[in-house]
Formats: C-alpha cells, structure tokens, sequence
C-alpha cells in the first residue's frame, strides 16, 4: 500500500488523469451489468427515441436501451484487452527474454520473427483468419489478436534484456553457479518490470482498437454486447442518416475515452524509466523567466542579458577550436 | 549495398511469410471453406466455379501438398488470385486492379501529410517541451485515441450531412463522370477524396507528433545543440540543422513500423465514407465469404507495406552517413 502511495506520487499528472479515467470505466465494467435499467436485448415499441428520464441515452431502432447496452459492452470490450494483454504480453516477455538470454542463432531467428510480425500489417491478416473461423463468441477473437500483438513488446523488451544479460551482477550470479531459468526469473525480469508494465498497456490498447474495428465491420462475433457491436447495429440500421446521434455517439467517446486513459497512463511510465521525458515538464519561472533543467543555471539580477546572449559571448573566445565540433559543420 | 541486400532480404522472408500464411490459413481452420461458400450462394455456383474454388483452397484431392503449395506460389508469382466468387466468373486481379488506385493515392498522400504535419509539430512541442504546444498533447492523445471509422462518421455527419459541403461517401460522381484520364472525372474524385484524407490526417498526426517530441527532447539535451547555443547560432538554424535534423532518423524508421497500423485504420474507414479502395473490397468479400478475393486481398496490402518499408530504408540510406558507414564496413 505504501509503495502504491509512493508511485502515485511520483507519477506525472498526465499518467494520474490516465488512472482516474481508466478507473471509471473499469467500475462502470464491475457494477454496470449489476445496475443496468432494462435487458439489452429486450426489444420495446419504444424506437429511436432520443435520450429521457426513462432512457438515459435513447433507444435503437428496435426499442433497445442504450445505456443498458453500454455499460454490458464496456465490460465485454474491457475483458477482451485485458484477455488478449495478458496472454500477448506473456508472450513477449517469453520470446523477448529468450531471446536475449540464448543469443547467437535463436536470437536471430526470434529477432526475424518479431520483425516480420511487425511489418505484416495485423488487421487485414485478423479480418482473413476471423473471416475462416466459425462466428462464435470471444475466443476465436482473443486467440487471434494475441498471436498477432505481441511482436512489438517482444522487441522492446529483448533490447531491454540484452542490456541486462551483460551487467556484472548477472555475471556473478551466473559465476556462482545459478541456474538459466533462476537468473531470468530472478535477476532479469525484476528489472524490466516497467517496460513489461508498458507492453501490457500498450497491447491492451491496441487489442481494444482492433477488437472495436473487427466488430464494426461484423467479423467478430456480433450477437453479443460489446462497444464494436453496438456501433456495427448503429452502423447498419444507418443511424446516422437517420440522426440518432445518441446511438453511436456514447459506444465511439467511451473507445475514445479509453484509448486516452490508456496512452495517459504510458506515457505516464515512459516518464517515470526516462529522466529526460520527465525533466523536460519541470520547467520552472524564476523572476519572469521561464527555465529549463538543460539551460545554464540563471543569473539573477542581469535582465537585460539573455542566458542565451551572455553564453555566446562567453563561447565566442574558443568558438574556433575545432573542441565543438558538432553535426552541421558550422566552424 | 550489403545493408540495403540485407534488407530486402528482410523483405523477401516477409513477403514469404505472409504468402506461405495465406496458403496454410484456409487449410488450418476447423470446416469445409467450400461448403460455406456453397450455403451462401446455393444453386448460383456453375460446376466450373466450384472446381475453381476447390483448386483456390485445397480442399479437393488435386495431389499432394507439396504440390498444391508449389501450384499457388507460381499462380501468386504470375498475379494469378484465381475468380472472384462474389463477382464471378470476373477474376480476383481484375476486382482488385479497379479498387487498388483509389486506396494507394488517398491512403498514400493523406498519410505522408499527416506525417510531414505530426512532425513538423512534434519538433516545435520537443523544442519547448513544456511550452503551450507541449501541454496540449494529452488533448492531442485523445484525438489520437478516436477510432479511425468513428472519427469518420462524424466527419459525414457534420461536413456531409449537416453542412453538405462534401458528398458523403463514394469515389466519384458516377452518374455524370466514367474513370479516366479527363478533368470532370478527377476533380470529383478528387471532392470525393478530401473528407477521408481529412479523417486520416487528423487522427494519425497526434501519434507522430508525440513520437517526434519524444525523439526531439533528447536531442535537444545532447552535447552538440548545448554547443551550437553556445555558439550563438539562431534558435531557427539550430532547431533545423542539429536538432530535428538528427530527431527525424528514429521518426523514419518509426514511419515505417506504423505504416501497416494507419493503412489498417484506413481500410476501416473507407467502409463508412464507402470509398470504392481496398478496405471496402475486403469487407465485402469476408461479409460474401469470397475467400479468393479476401486472400489476395490481404497479399496485397501487406506487399504494398513492405515495399513502403523498402522506400523508406532507401530514404534512411540517403539521409543517415551513419547508415552509409556501417554499410562501407
């Protein structure tokens, strides 16, 4: 709990508005199917009514309560990524840290997988193998995507690893005689817990785009609630032309909302393992002027004189000596 | 040369890959492709059609895998994608060559000026990271985060059907214009074209803004632009020729890894704006289990994406001495 208390602390205020939002919706995931009004399938002389005391958010073309939808579809579409994160970033850290830890051939092989998987575009090979499988609820979908989202994490924990692999302390337990599998449970791992904390995020979100794609244009399993399936029923009773913005309008924002929560919160721990990202907010006004960690420290007192000005002319002396020689080639 | 040889040998392997999933895909999945096709379209299948579709997915006894798999890879070498069922007898390279040239020019240019925008923007945010530019990307991320297709359904609403500024979906006026090469055709296509592009720059420029500022902070606390401020050089000329000049090589290489990511949101949007391209074509043909068409659907788009890739490591060449020296070594 302390630790918790501490990271939260620690993170920047994009990352926090990221886990308040996020929050929301899982709560609304938790206790939405307990409160929601009235059965989502149920059908009701009620269609297309625009949003009321009875139907907080309208009616469908059948009769069919928005909200009621909503907060069913949310829960499905939040399990679907969290399903697909687990299994696809397992994945990743399996064939990341294997590869770093055997090297030499396996290295380059896993290596030439992951960049193949990379640059397969993912969502035209999805809607060809969902296209073959039989239409029947969320597993053909949560297999798919994970054997098709784990490459990118993959990568970027195997440069992680490789780095790790070669530290002294890795070394020395490996002189002392431990085993292969204890040293990447317990030397290697522990050290790229962020970066496998930002793979996850990372892969649940994209798993929600694609899940919410996939469901839109009606590869997916259509016949339950979930955020893609309430826009692809919106899209093909042509809610739009007939303005019942109320119908499409909530699924969209919340994917939206999510989305954002989703890249707040990584963002959020890129800032937390890169000083840099993170030094560069922490601009601070020191008598009128705004400063930045990377300028020289202020001199106060001299308003007339930029930092910038008073740095040339300080430099101007050994400008000619080829010491500052930088790309561009300016001496 | 051996970096550029060792690419495209990169690109040979993929380009394997992904033809040698499109022949196993069909065989793998549990049911009889064929008989799926057959209940979709029962007693509209003429005798030949049926062979046709048996030979495309394997399913008839026509000699051993080995075979089969050799048949398919010179048939896929020689653009050979068999008929299309959904339109048949017309063939799959003759459906797809009327739908490729709308995608590759909309796709094509919307995303390399999203890209020119997002990063031209990213390097400004990296610059003053902090600054006002810098504090408005979460709002950027939320538009990042909208669904391609949902983005798009506003965009029809508003700009189409509410302001009817654009027509709402489409190619191009059939009724008045026939494709070719005559101005009436091309304008309005080119009317047609501009709220997708719309869609496309909009929500892809948020993601390489971000990744250009991420670059561009670290750039700009590195030794040689401390050094050019040193100097006295204009905050312009630095920004430009130390800076976002080194900041963009990663911004490259990530283009090239996000491609396949905004060409699949583009396919998705095409369906709501109903754009006759690729993405519409491919709908179509899982929603009318055309499997010859959906297959070489898929081969397409991914060679399109490869050679892209390829272009863009070309570009990396010409750019990058870096890359030039490893490759004198």
């Amino acid at each position: 709990m302390k630790a918790l208390a501490s990271l939260w602390r620690r993170l920047p205020g994009t990352a926090r508005a990221g886990v308040v939002l996020l929050g929301l919706f899982v709560l609304a995931a938790i206790i939405g199917p307990q409160v929601i009004p009235y059965d989502p399938n149920a059908v009701t002389p009620l269609t297309l009514k625009p949003p009321s005391a009875a139907h907080l958010l309208g009616t469908t073309q059948t009769g069919q309560d928005v909200l009621s939808q909503l907060l069913v579809g949310i829960r499905l579409t939040l399990e679907l990524g969290l399903y697909v994160g687990v299994l696809a970033t397992a994945l990743s850290v399996l064939v990341g840290v294997t590869a770093a830890f055997l090297g030499g051939v396996w290295d380059d092989f896993l290596s030439l997988l992951c960049n193949v998987f990379l640059v397969i575009p993912a969502l035209p090979l999805l809607i060809v193998m969902l296209g073959y499988f039989p239409q029947k609820g969320q597993l053909p979908s949560i297999l798919v995507l994970s054997i098709l989202g784990w490459a990118w994490g993959a990568r970027v924990i195997r440069a992680q690893a490789l780095t790790i692999r070669n530290r002294d302390f890795v070394a020395a337990s490996r002189e002392t005689g431990e085993r292969g599998w204890r040293i990447i449970l317990f030397e290697i791992i522990p050290n790229i817990v962020s970066l496998i904390a930002a793979s996850f995020v990372n892969t649940v979100l994209y798993a929600i785009g694609a899940s919410v794609a996939l469901a839109f244009i009606g590869v997916a399993d259509v016949s339950s609630w979930s955020l893609g399936t309430i826009l692809y029923w919106s899209q093909s009773a042509n809610s739009l032309q007939l303005g019942a913005w109320w119908w499409f309008v909530p699924p969209g924002l919340a994917v939206a909302l999510i989305g954002t929560g989703l890249v707040l919160l990584n963002t959020g721990i890129d800032e937390l393992s890169n000083p840099r990202l993170r030094d560069a907010r922490s601009s601070t006004k020191i008598a009128g002027r705004r400063i930045w960690p990377t300028d020289p420290t202020p001199v106060l007192g001299m308003p007339k004189v930029t930092t910038r000005g008073r740095l040339a002319t300080l430099a101007h002396s050994f400008s000619r000596s080829s010491l500052l020689d930088a790309p561009g080639g300016e001496f | 040369m051996t970096y550029l040889l060792r690419r495209l040998a990169f690109y040979l392997v993929a380009a394997w890959v992904a033809v040698t999933a499109n022949f196993f895909i069909p065989r793998a999945v549990p049911g009889n492709a064929v008989q799926a096709i057959m209940s979709k379209f029962p007693g509209q299948l003429t005798p030949a059609a049926f062979d046709a579709i048996t030979a495309m997915l394997g399913v008839g006894h026509q000699g051993s895998l080995w075979h089969q798999y050799v048949t398919y890879l010179n048939d896929t070498a020689h653009f050979n994608f068999g008929v299309s069922v959904s339109q048949f007898p017309t063939p799959v390279s003759t459906v797809l060559g009327a739908a490729l040239p709308y995608t590759l020019v909309l796709v094509g240019v919307a995303t390399v000026i999203a890209f020119f925008i997002g990063t031209a923007l990213g390097v400004l945010a990296g610059w003053r990271a902090g600054g006002w530019l810098d504090r408005s990307l979460p709002s950027l991320m939320f538009v990042q985060a909208i669904p391609y297709f949902f983005l798009a359904l506003l965009v029809v609403e508003v700009f189409a059907v509410t302001l009817s500024w654009f027509p709402p979906g489409g190619g191009f006026d059939g009724q008045n214009y026939s494709p070719g090469w005559n101005w009436g055709f091309i304008s309005s296509a080119l009317d047609h074209a501009i709220l997708p592009a719309f869609t496309i720059v909009v929500t892809s420029v948020a993601g390489w803004m971000l990744q250009m500022r991420n670059v561009m902070v670290t750039t700009v606390g590195e030794d040689y632009v401390i050094a050019a401020q040193a100097k006295g050089l204009s905050d312009r000329r630095i920004i430009v020729t130390y800076a976002a000049r080194n900041a963009l090589l990663p911004q490259l290489q990530g283009f090239g890894l996000a491609l396949g990511f905004v060409v699949s949101g583009a396919l998705v949007m095409e369906i709501v704006f109903s754009y006759p391209g690729i993405g519409l074509l491919l709908v179509n043909a899982v929603q009318g289990t055309d499997y010859p068409l959906m297959q070489a659907i898929f081969l397409v788009i991914t060679f399109a994406v490869l050679i892209a890739n390829l272009v863009i490591d070309l570009i990396l060449v010409l750019f990058d001495p870096r890359v030039r020296a490893r490759e004198a070594n």
